[in-house]
């Protein structure tokens, strides 16, 4: 049904006349003005379903990357009941990945296609992933400040205009919220713990604040695509409006643990109700992007040999079924 | 490395006994037993379904949106069909 | 040690063990819906470690914690079979070991909820519906690989010789064995045995694998006489908790 329909659609978008483009895409952006749901075989705009195509994907790329910083530390989690927990953290990232693979399959692209552009370094995925986690503390972080910035990023996106798209982004965030509890409880409970303990907390914030800010993107001024992903209501929220958010609800939550967020310049502004908070390197930003993040060949290394090492798992699959199929026809 | 991908399966899940089943999304595998067992893994970790129902998506026929109005208009000022049509007094217990 | 408190420990061991290794999967599988299930595994095995550890706390009565036994043990006062502590290697040797784990565990499960010793009923019963699905998983893969390309004939075969010999110790009946079951806690061994044998079969034959020649080969891991690997998975599995002595987590 997905990805067959739309081929015909295609053909059929060729043929249309420029005065029919225009009228469709007035329908298109008044029943998106009208807060309807673009469902997958509805006519929309090729730049549309292009600009959903590359976000959904990156987004569902991010998920799967981000399951190894975290799987890292599956066999050496301090207790069992730690272990459980971040396994199932994980395989829930993994489970996140599907849901959003699924829904960018209802645009035409497979997953393969994209696992493809993954893999080749064609397509982006979120810069977080590419930072190391050397202490368990890490893990801490990650679900505190990762985390936390994703949910933010996402509550919104449970309004975008592409079903399929919304309908993943609620079922990602129902699943989201444990994820950055249990980050949370592991920081209080190493900041309440010994000296060594409080101190890898603190080396975690240090190393994981100001790329958790990144994640929210370039500022408003310099990022392209934000005008017309908030006219088609793909984005609600413009990068800076988040990330100002996620500083004000997390500032507060460092205080209570007895961290010191790494920014001098970070204070409550009581003028604005707003915190203030120093610049970000943005060159360290662009490098990441570029490739050249401290794991970025770690991240894509891993990946492509669990496709290449797992290629005669999935050929086996794929020739015991078939000759099923050969069986049970014979047999007819 | 991907020449023969695996077919993709649309996933429908009954959350509780006396519901229908529900569109959840969709899974890739080489046929319909190892299609249930992923979506098993996938849609159902929180105890979310008491059923499974896994169909190719290329055995899913779907309605053409531009045949919408065909389809769907009519019933639109069918409104006797919706229960609220009907004044009954308050009076009337159990209608 | 007493007799039921190894016996529970064997069993715990062995699950936790069984659910580290497969632990070592998530973000590395052959494909996204396997990391899912692997995982899932995975998580049921601990789940089920973790039960059986508490138990066996209660039973050595030195107040010690699931987290105790699990991480404050040497290799020496583990008990779980060798078959589990074994690398994964490819995924057709991590299905294969399954496999035969799964049989055994599904026939032990179901004889247990009939055991004396009601705890251990209990979680027999839990574990026991886990154990139907993690049978089903490894079983159907095992076909799929077995009857599958050349390749993957070839590699599962070579992983199902090598693993065999460490089958033997899942029956070989001891002292703890003996006492367990005269005291109805555990099943005979022998009837396991052939239930479990039936079950390896009807999946080879479908796979179209050679089931190996028994081999006169001596591992007792339920004894604490282990494989050279135990010691690195330990060093891994319980290094945070060494390094910080006292801390919490």
């Amino acid at each position: 049904m997905y990805t067959q329909g739309l081929d015909s659609l295609g053909k059929d978008a060729l043929h249309v006349a420029k005065a029919d483009a225009a009228a469709l895409e007035a329908r298109f952006q008044a029943r998106v003005d009208a807060e309807e749901k673009i469902e997958p075989k509805d006519w929309m705009p090729d730049a549309y379903r292009h600009t959903l195509i590359r976000q959904i994907s990156q987004h569902a790329h991010s998920e799967i990357v981000g399951m190894l910083p975290e799987g890292n530390w599956i066999t050496r989690a301090p207790s069992l009941r730690r272990k459980a927990v971040l396994i199932a953290k994980v395989q829930d990232e993994g489970g996140h990945g599907m849901y959003l693979y699924s829904a960018a399959e209802t645009l035409g692209i497979s997953r393969d296609q994209m696992m493809a552009q993954l893999l080749s370094g064609a397509a982006k995925y979120s810069s977080i992933f590419n930072y190391p986690t050397p202490t368990w503390a890490d893990v801490g972080a990650i679900g505190w400040l990762v985390d936390g910035a994703a949910i933010m990023n996402q509550i919104p996106i449970c309004r975008c205009s592409y079903g399929p798209y919304a309908r993943a982004m609620v079922r990602i965030c129902r699943e989201e919220s444990f994820h950055q509890r249990q980050g949370f409880e592991i920081m209080m409970t190493l900041a309440r713990g010994t000296p060594e303990q409080r101190r890898m907390a603190q080396d975690a914030l240090n190393r994981w604040w100001w790329p958790s800010l990144m994640m929210f993107g370039p500022n408003d001024a310099e990022s392209k695509h934000t005008a017309q992903s908030m006219r088609w209501k793909i984005k609600r929220f413009s990068n800076d409006e988040l990330r100002q958010h996620f500083v004000d609800v997390t500032a507060p939550q460092a205080d209570f643990l007895g961290l010191k967020v790494p920014d001098p310049d970070l204070r409550w502004d009581e003028a604005t109700q707003h915190y203030t908070f120093g610049p970000i390197d943005w060159t360290e930003f662009q490098n990441v992007l570029k490739g050249n993040g401290p794991c970025n060949r770690e991240r894509l290394d891993a990946r492509r040999r669990a496709c290449e090492e797992g290629q005669w798992v999935r050929e086996a699959a794929t020739a015991y079924a078939e000759k099923q199929r050969q069986r049970a026809s014979q047999a007819a | 490395m991907f020449e023969k991908e695996w077919p993709l399966f649309e996933v429908f899940v009954r959350p509780r006994s006396g519901l229908e089943h529900k569109h959840v999304g969709s899974v890739h595998a080489v046929d319909a037993r190892m299609a249930i067992e992923h979506a098993r893994d996938v849609y159902t970790r929180r105890q979310e379904g008491v059923s499974i129902w896994v169909v190719k998506s290329s055995e899913v026929t779907a309605s053409d949106p531009s045949d919408a109005d065909a389809l769907f208009e009519p019933a639109k000022d069918k409104v006797y069909r919706h229960p609220t049509f009907y004044a009954i007094p308050d009076e009337v217990k159990n209608l | 040690m007493n007799a039921r408190l190894q016996y529970v420990l064997r069993l715990a061991d062995t699950s936790l063990v069984l659910g580290q290794r497969l632990g070592e999967w998530v973000g590395h599988s052959p494909a996204l819906e396997e990391d899912l299930g692997l995982a899932n595994l995975s998580l049921d095995l601990i789940g089920q470690a973790r039960l059986l550890l508490t138990y066996a706390g209660e039973i050595e009565g030195r107040g010690r914690t699931e987290d105790d036994l699990a991480m404050g043990r040497d290799q020496s006062d583990f008990l779980n079979f060798a078959l589990v502590e074994q690398p994964n290697g490819d995924f057709g040797r991590t299905i294969v070991r399954q496999l035969l784990v799964d049989a055994f565990q599904l026939e032990l499960y179901e004889a247990l909820q009939r055991s004396t010793d009601s705890r251990l009923a209990e979680i027999a019963a839990k574990a026991l519906k886990e154990t139907r699905y993690h049978f089903r998983y490894s079983a159907s893969w095992v076909v799929r690989l077995g009857d599958g390309t050349e390749e993957s004939h070839r590699r599962v075969q070579s992983a199902l010789d090598e693993l065999w010999r460490f089958t033997r110790e899942l029956f070989a009946e001891d002292e703890v064995d003996r006492e367990m079951a005269a005291a109805g806690v555990a099943p005979a061994l022998a009837d396991l045995q052939s239930r479990w044998s039936a079950r390896i079969d009807a999946v080879l034959r479908e796979a179209t694998l050679k089931r190996p020649a028994d081999v006169p080969y001596s591992w007792f891991g339920k004894c604490g006489e282990h494989t050279e690997h135990l010691g690195y998975l330990l060093a891994e599995m319980q290094f945070l908790h060494r390094a910080y002595p006292g801390a919490s987590w």
